[in-house]
Parts: structure tokens; C-alpha cells; sequence
């Protein structure tokens, strides 16, 4: 390590240095320009909100601008029941679709690290590749078969289970369905990554030791995969939380999930700024669980 | 403990003189296999294996790698079902009994350390299964820590311990239990040379204590001779021999074991004639006929093999005395000065080349041996091992 | 012990690719549907995908995604490459963890602050939105993507080979482009293709960031999903899901081929 950084040829610097000035201007101005217009006001001129950074009255103009910044869009936000419950809402179905996700998702990687060892390549790929379908598309099948005169309901009258439709669509329900299932494949392939590179000479130990096979599940097998489980629920329940195609195309008009809240002040209301402040307390909200992952991330990607 | 570790092993080697229930026809197996096969698919990994194992004993399974020795065991932890034949522990027939309900424990090769728990709770794991009150687990993880030499890291995690540490925690979580029978699927392979040696007498110490019956597998011959009562010498599949190391080493049955155990020098050659305790042979390669104590079965005529071993010919400048047999003459090719020995590398007339070995009892040789000398070398009838398989 | 295939592990395997696929198949199913209604079948038409070729802002659309995901794809490959190159290769350095999280979060972000971001960006720096402003937010999210799969292979294969190469005189940048990138390229391939694929997929960040004339294919078909499930829908998808299908069966399958020559030497 210590020889290839010790060398540092201008190929070197460039390597780091495009990436670096790409993320911070492509990723990190961006959020520091939506702080600011969090705190700045409407006006109804074209671009919607003022003032963007006006260097051109030099210090005075900058003193200005700062002056001008308040958090009147916070308050708004904040003293609405509307976003309020907009982001209670999406935190209470976004932690309910993680843990349906967990039930459903470790049975699935569990059974696939036991299947042969010839099968796993391709159990993988059939996990990945809806993966690859577009989401849109995915959550797009489930409007036909929830729907009042949908495929489900069809079926369900048919097999003669129910008499009168039932009212899927348009509901949190549907919802949730829908995060579970486009959000299937990020909760198993942590697991199965987990599971699958732990040594199978433990699972022998306890059983040596005197452990039935279902005890050893839960003594070995569940707090060795935790990695695994913690890294499967970040990557569903924080980009959930944030979620907007699934609510607006499955939810009804109750459904009030905040990344649609987000949406609709943006494109309806065109208020920039409040639009702002609603990403700036989402993220603030989610910066607990994102620092986590990110350094999760870092730990299994730099680690050995 | 290197002091210990050096006085020890005389004491045991006395104390072990007596041990030998294999040749009391009273004494009842601990263990028996009894015909034992294991096939996976097309492929035998281990053939029709008999083999009797008694109370108390050091055994060892030694071969090479493939050789069916870790599968034997692995069906004796329960963890694999022989295809034929039956296994027993204490008059009790294994089969379908799972690995979960035999009294015996395994020490894995790669220890298998539960790397979530301590130190303390990986060796409590096997205690807690069966439920055991939390006061007897506590004292006896305290006493298989002391056991290993190990108080104190109670509350360390294995990534937390040297690769010897670990070694001896999984020992002790292997013998907390108190099992019938202590396995060990090649114990020491993870550790360097020096700690390997040590160990090895480490565990002969602690097996005089415990009085449990070890069973290990190990490819390494001399780590098998170290520390065993009896080996069992395996080649595909199958058994090629059980004895004592000395035994073994000075009465190997085959060319295999021969060749497996220690150093060796085979020589091919056919039977002239026998009298009643020893065999003439002749052979292409060797000038001089040979002659051999040998109580087997041979008759003149036959292909046998002469398999000496190095330390047991002389390699002398001068002709030694006027014998006939077992004294040939050849080219010193190689000399490997190992310090406490040396072996010489002598090529006959023939182009066959023996292997000699020569103690340096002093330090400096006055009339050196040294490379293209002409040499004799010679042996006595008691020396060779005649080989007919 | 783990031999064969208990009742649970089949079970749990069935259940589990059933529900992953079932919706997809039934969409695909209805999409040869030669009623108008979607729920009533009402016998096997081509009839919804001939109409396609009629649509022109579909195709137009469908354009303007193939641009822009190709394009994005290509610039995300190289820049996410040099970015797993650095964390991977240059040790430590000032500010890496700064670095290393602007990498990581947007895997996770929500779209729609990501999309909104940089519109604001877009608008603070006076560009004209459209198909550049799409393309480069598109460059912004899946190099994140890319870096993660190019770094996953660059710690899994053995050092002494750089090492060795550098010993033999290679400097090195030569030592990166002849021994570093064709053991990596698979994985390289591999992360231009998960670029391109979110690229055609993403609708949030490129309904934020475009602007007239510069539709997306996923745009276009949200504007006409949301008004309920029609069969030309589901023809467009069914086209959409068997194009993509394409390009990953035959790019694993190429992967395949690649991975097997290219780690004999690192495993041997």
C-alpha cells in the first residue's frame, strides 16, 4: 500500500481527482444548492424561487442573500399535518414492507444456499434479472391483477372464495405489496451473499456439540448472517421511505407517502422551495440509516 | 511448559509400555468398524474398513490426502452414513444416530470457532445443548481453560487470538463435553513447524490426563508416530496396515507403507533359496547377493522386494571385512548435510542409487566422505525387510 | 447432511421465483390479448404490437432513451471505473471517506431527492434542460452503480499480479491497461450493462432533470399508466422486458466465457 501511494504520478492524481470533482459537483453542490433554497422564499417569477447566488453586487450581494434566508419554508412544513403525516406514514410502511421482506426474503436465500451447487449460478441470475426489468413495469403488472375487475379478483370469484371483489387496488396494502415485490431481490442477494460464504464446518461443530439442526439455525446460521440482514433492510427501507412510483400508481388518495408529497409540491404547486425544505428533513430523517449503510458498504468493500 | 514438554514424553514412553489392550483378547472395542464402505457416486472413498479401537487409546489414521481417512472419521462424528457396514461406539450401533446425539467430539481442521461468540461461550456452546446448570458450565469452562493453558481470555472473541490460541480453544470446546471419543481431523495443520512439535506433545500430555480416546487423522508421518499408541496406515479406501509406530516403521507389510513411513530404499530381487529364519536373494541391480531375516512365507523363484532403510547401512572407505553378501560398491553422486546426520546419495555400478545414512557423531570428520568417492556399503541380515506385496 | 433437496428448500425456492415472476408472465400473457379489455381474454392477437409502429412519440421516446442510456452508460463505466481504481489501489488519502461516501449514498438515496438536486443545479447553472441534462444526471447516479461491481472484482483478485508486472518494468499505467483491466474487464462489462439497464428504467430522476422535446420511454409509458392498464401497455412492456432480457442473457453469457479465460491465471 505504502510503495503505490507513495508514487504519485499525474495518472494517479487523475484517477482519483475526475471521479472526486464529478461526485462533488454532480452530487454534493447539488444538496448544498437545495439547503439554500430551502431557506429562501417564493416569488412568483420564472425561475421560481430567489435568489440563486448573486455575486455580481460582490460582498454586499453576498451578505444579502445570506440575509435573506429563513426558514419560514420549514415552518410550513413542519406545522402542515399534511407532511407530517406524510413522513410518518412512509417511515411506518417502509419499515412494515422491510420486514415482510426479511420473512420472505431469508427463506428464499436460505433455500438457495442449499440448493446444488450447479443450480446457484442460475438461481442467482433468476433473482437479479427482474432486478434488471425496468421497476416501472413491474409495479405496472401488479395494476392488472389487483384491480377491482383484476386478475385476482377474477380468480378469487372464480375459485369461489369470495362473492364481491375485493378492494385491493388504491389501498397502503397494495402498497406495501408492491415495495415487497420490486424490492425483493436487494433484500435477498445481501442475505444470500451472507449465507452463502459462511463456512459450512460450523454448522458441523454444533451439531458435534449436540445442536439439532433447527436450534444451530438459530444459534449459528441467524447471528452469523446479521451483516447480511442489516445490509438487506438499509438498501429496502431507505429508498422506500423516499419511494414515489409505487404509492402513486398502487396507493389511493390516502396514501400519503412523502416522496409523492414531494412530487406533487414540485410539478403541482411548483413551490420549489418547499419542495426543498420536504428533501432536506427526508434526508435528515434517513441520514442516520444512509451513514450506516455507507459505512457498511465501506467495510465490505475495502476490507482484506 | 518447553521444559515439561521436554521430560514429558519419556515418562509417558514408559507409562505407555504396559498399554497395549490390542493384543488382549479380553478387552472389548470402544469403536468398531465393521466393513465399513462409503461410496459417492462412481467414487470409493473408503473400502470395506474393519478396525477395532480400544478405551483410552492414541490412534492415529494416517495417509495422503484422498486416501478415505477424514471420511472414516466424519462417520464416526455422524456427519456421513456409511453405504455398507455398520460403526460402533461402546456396543452401540451408530447408524442413524445424527451427529447431534453421539457422545463423541470433533476438533476441526479449521477449528470451526463460532467467530460471534467468546472464547467462554464457544466452549460452553456444547454444555448449553444439554441443558447443563449455568454454575457446572462456568466451572467447567474454567477447568478446560486451564486445561489449555487459556485463563483469562474468557471474554476474548477468536479473531481477537493467535493461531496457537485458537488451536487450544477449540480443544477445550472439543473435550468440555467429555466425550467417549476425542476426534481430531488433522489438529496441527494450521500451525508453523516449532508450534506443531510442541503441541504435539502438548496433546500427548493432555490425553495421559483426560484418559479420553483420541482418534486422529493426520497426513503427516512423523506427527503420527509422535504421538500415537497405534496407527492405522490407509491407501485407497482401504487399510494397509495397524500397528504400533516401531512396529510400523520396523515391520512395514507393504511397499506402501514401507515407502510412506520414514525413508526407505527398495530393492527389487528374486528368491535363491531359504533356510529357517532368513532368505538369499539375488538381484540385477546389486553385485552382491542379499541375504534377509525373514519368517514369512517365500519360496525360491519368487519377486520380492528388499527394503532397507537408510540409517541401518554403513558407508564405509574401506572394504569391511570379507563378507560376501549384503556388501556393494558405488559412487558417492549427493551428499545432504541435514547436521545431525548426513545422507549420501551412492550410485552402484548398476545405476541404481541407495540412500545411506551416516550420523556426524563428531564435529569435524578427519577423513571425510566427499562426492565421487568410491564407497562400501554394507548390512546386516537383521537390516532388510523382505516385502512379497 | 446437505444433501438433496429438502421439502422446505423446494418450497421456499418455488414460492419464491413464483411470486417474482408470476406478475411479469401474466403481463406478458395479457399483452397478446385480443380484447381491449385487459381482464377478459378474449383470444391470441399480435394486434396491440402492430399499433406500436404507429405510435410515433413512442418511438420517438424509446430514441431519445437508447441516447441517453447508451451515453450515460459509457461515461459512468469509465468514471466509476477510476473511482473503484482509487479506493481500491491508492490507498489512503485525504478526504477518502468524504469520497467513499459520495459514492456509496446514492445507491441508496431516494430518487426523488436525487432528481430534484439536480435540477436545482441544472437550473442554478443555466442549462438548458433536455436530452445533455438527462444524460448527465443519469452519468451522476449509475457510475455509484458501476464503482461498487468494479471494486468488488478489483479486491477479489490477487495483487502479486499488478505487483509482478510492475517488477518486470511496467509503469503503472501500462501495468492497469495489460494486466489490471482484462482481469477486471467482466466485471467492467458487467457494470456498463447495470448502468445502461437503470438508465432505460429510471423515471423519477429523469422527470426532474429533462425538459422539452427530450421524453423517456418510461415517462411515456407512466403518463399513459396512470390513466389504468391497457394492452398497448403491456405490448410496450413486453417488448421493453424481452429487449432488456436480450441483452443480459446474451452479455452473462459472453461474461461466461470471458470470466473462465480470464481467471484460469488468477486461480491457477
Amino acid at each position: 500500500m505504502s510503495v503505490h501511494s507513495a508514487r504519485s504520478g499525474t495518472g494517479r492524481k487523475l484517477v482519483l481527482l475526475v471521479p472526486y470533482l464529478w461526485l462533488t459537483f454532480f452530487f454534493l453542490i447539488p444538496f448544498l444548492i437545495v439547503l439554500k433554497i430551502s431557506l429562501s422564499d417564493d416569488v412568483t417569477a420564472q425561475p421560481p424561487y430567489v435568489p440563486v447566488l448573486d455575486f455580481s453586487r460582490g460582498f454586499e450581494g453576498v451578505r444579502g442573500t445570506i440575509a435573506a434566508l429563513d426558514f419560514e419554508n420549514y415552518r410550513l412544513v413542519l406545522g402542515d399535518s399534511l407532511y407530517l403525516d406524510s413522513y410518518l406514514q412512509s417511515l411506518l410502511i417502509a419499515a412494515v414492507s422491510t420486514f415482510i421482506l426479511l420473512l420472505i426474503g431469508y427463506p428464499v436465500a436460505y433455500a438457495m444456499t442449499r440448493a446444488p451447487l450447479g443450480w446457484r449460478p442460475i438461481l442467482l441470475m433468476l433473482v437479479i434479472l427482474p432486478f434488471w426489468t425496468s421497476f416501472l413495469i413491474r409495479v405496472y403488472a401488479w395494476m392488472g391483477i389487483l384491480a377491482r375487475d383484476g386478475l385476482l379478483n377474477q380468480a378469487l370469484i372464480g375459485l369461489r372464495v369470495i362473492d364481491e371483489p375485493l378492494e385491493i387496488l388504491a389501498t397502503n396494502g397494495a402498497v406495501i405489496l408492491g415495495i415487497v415485490y420490486s424490492y425483493l431481490p436487494f433484500m435477498v442477494l445481501p442475505l444470500y451473499a451472507a449465507l452463502e460464504k459462511q463456512d459450512h464446518s460450523l454448522l458441523e461443530a454444533a451439531a458435534d456439540l449436540g445442536s439439532p439442526p433447527w436450534k444451530s439455525f438459530w444459534q449459528v446460521t441467524v447471528p452469523l448472517s446479521k451483516p447480511g440482514i442489516v445490509a438487506g433492510c438499509l438498501l429496502c427501507f431507505i429508498p422506500a421511505v423516499g419511494e414515489f412510483v409505487i404509492p402513486d400508481l398502487l396507493g389511493g388518495s390516502d396514501t400519503l407517502m412523502i416522496g409523492k408529497t414531494l412530487w406533487t409540491e414540485f410539478s403541482s404547486n411548483r413551490s420549489w422551495t418547499v419542495s426543498s425544505a420536504i428533501a432536506v428533513l427526508l434526508l435528515m430523517v434517513l441520514m442516520i440509516p444512509i451513514l450506516f449503510y455507507q459505512r457498511i458498504q465501506a467495510r465490505n468493500l475495502e476490507a482484506r | 511448559m518447553d521444559v515439561q514438554a521436554g521430560k514429558q514424553p519419556k515418562m509417558l514412553a514408559t507409562a505407555r509400555r504396559e498399554f497395549a489392550p490390542w493384543k488382549d483378547k479380553a478387552a472389548s472395542p470402544l469403536i468398531r468398524f465393521e466393513r465399513v464402505s462409503k461410496r459417492y457416486g462412481g467414487v470409493t472413498a473408503v473400502d470395506g474398513v474393519s478396525l477395532d479401537i480400544y478405551p483410552g487409546e492414541f490412534f492415529a489414521l494416517l495417509g495422503p490426502s484422498g486416501c478415505g481417512k477424514t471420511t472414516l472419521m466424519r462417520m464416526l462424528a455422524g456427519f456421513e452414513e456409511p453405504s455398507e457396514g455398520r460403526v460402533w461406539l461402546a456396543g452401540r450401533d451408530l447408524a442413524g444416530v445424527p451427529p447431534y446425539r453421539r457422545p463423541v467430539n470433533m476438533m476441526f481442521q479449521s477449528y470451526a470457532l463460532f467467530p460471534h461468540m467468546t472464547v467462554f461461550d464457544n466452549v460452553a456452546f456444547g454444555l448449553k445443548q444439554d441443558g447443563a446448570p449455568k454454575g457446572e458450565i462456568a466451572s467447567t469452562v474454567a477447568e478446560m481453560l486451564k486445561l489449555v493453558n487459556l485463563t483469562g481470555y474468557e471474554r476474548r472473541k477468536p479473531d481477537q487470538l493467535s493461531g496457537g490460541q485458537r488451536q487450544r480453544v477449540a480443544l477445550a470446546r472439543s473435550l468440555a463435553k467429555r466425550p467417549k471419543v476425542l476426534l481430531l481431523d488433522e489438529p496441527l495443520a494450521a500451525l508453523d513447524k516449532k508450534l506443531r512439535g510442541q503441541t504435539q506433545f502438548e496433546l500427548m500430555d493432555l490425553q495421559a490426563k483426560v484418559g479420553t480416546t483420541f482418534l486422529i487423522v493426520t497426513h503427516d508421518q512423523e506427527e503420527a508416530m509422535t504421538v500415537a499408541d497405534r496407527i492405522a496406515v490407509m491407501d485407497h479406501g482401504r487399510i494397509a496396515q495397524v500397528d504400533t509406530p516401531a512396529d510400523l516403521y520396523e515391520k512395514p507389510a507393504t511397499r506402501y507403507v514401507a515407502e510412506f513411513v520414514g525413508d526407505v530404499n527398495l530393492i527389487e530381487a528374486k528368491v535363491v533359496s531359504r533356510d529357517a529364519n532368513s532368505v538369499l536373494m539375488q538381484s540385477e541391480a546389486m553385485s552382491a547377493p542379499l541375504r534377509a531375516i525373514c519368517e514369512g512365507d517365500v519360496s525360491p523363484g519368487q519377486q520380492v522386494a528388499l527394503a532397507l532403510r537408510p540409517e541401518k547401512i554403513r558407508v564405509t572407505l574401506r572394504k569391511p571385512g570379507e563378507a560376501l553378501e549384503n556388501c556393494v560398491r558405488g559412487t558417492v553422486s549427493d551428499i545432504a548435510y541435514l547436521g545431525d546426520l548426513s545422507i549420501y546419495h551412492v550410485r552402484l555400478e548398476s545405476g541404481l542409487i541407495l540412500k545411506a545414512a551416516r550420523p556426524n557423531i563428531t564435529r569435524f570428520t578427519e577423513q571425510p566422505i566427499t562426492w565421487e568417492d568410491k564407497v562400501y556399503l554394507s548390512w546386516a541380515p537383521e537390516a532388510g525387510v523382505v516385502l512379497v506385496k | 447432511m446437505r444433501k438433496g433437496l429438502g421439502p422446505f428448500t423446494i418450497t421456499a425456492l418455488v414460492a419464491g421465483f413464483a411470486f417474482l415472476y408470476l406478475p411479469i408472465l401474466l403481463l406478458i400473457v395479457y399483452s397478446f390479448n385480443d380484447s381491449r379489455l385487459v381482464t377478459v381474454w378474449g383470444g391470441f392477437s399480435t394486434r396491440w404490437y402492430g399499433s406500436l409502429w404507429q405510435n410515433q412519440a413512442l418511438l420517438d421516446a424509446a430514441w431519445v432513451t437508447l441516447r441517453v442510456a447508451f451515453v450515460s452508460a459509457t461515461l459512468a463505466t469509465i468514471l466509476g471505473t477510476m473511482a473503484a481504481v482509487a479506493l481500491t489501489r491508492l490507498g489512503r488519502f485525504r478526504s477518502r471517506t468524504l469520497f467513499a461516501g459520495m459514492l456509496y449514498a446514492p445507491l441508496v438515496m431516494p430518487e426523488v431527492i436525487t432528481g430534484l438536486s439536480l435540477l436545482l443545479l441544472f437550473v442554478a447553472i443555466d442549462l438548458n434542460r433536455g436530452y445533455w441534462t438527462v444524460m448527465l444526471a443519469h452519468t451522476s447516479f449509475t457510475m455509484c452503480f458501476v464503482a461498487v461491481v468494479v471494486q468488488s472484482r478489483l479486491i477479489g483478485f490477487d495483487r502479486s499480479l499488478e505487483e509482478a508486472a510492475q517488477d518486470l518494468g511496467a509503469t503503472p499505467l501500462r501495468t492497469f491497461f495489460s494486466v489490471t483491466l482484462p482481469l477486471i474487464a467482466p466485471a467492467v462489462a458487467a457494470g456498463w450493462m447495470l448502468a445502461f439497464t437503470l438508465s432505460l428504467d429510471d423515471l423519477v430522476i429523469a422527470s426532474f432533470t429533462t425538459g422539452p422535446g427530450a421524453t423517456t420511454l418510461p415517462m411515456r409509458i407512466y403518463s399513459q399508466v396512470r390513466l389504468g392498464v391497457t394492452p398497448e401497455i403491456n405490448a410496450v412492456c413486453t417488448l421493453f422486458i424481452g429487449f432488456v432480457t436480450l441483452i443480459v442473457m446474451a452479455s452473462s453469457l459472453a461474461m461466461k466465457r470471458q470470466m473462465i479465460v480470464a481467471e484460469q491465471p488468477v486461480r491457477g
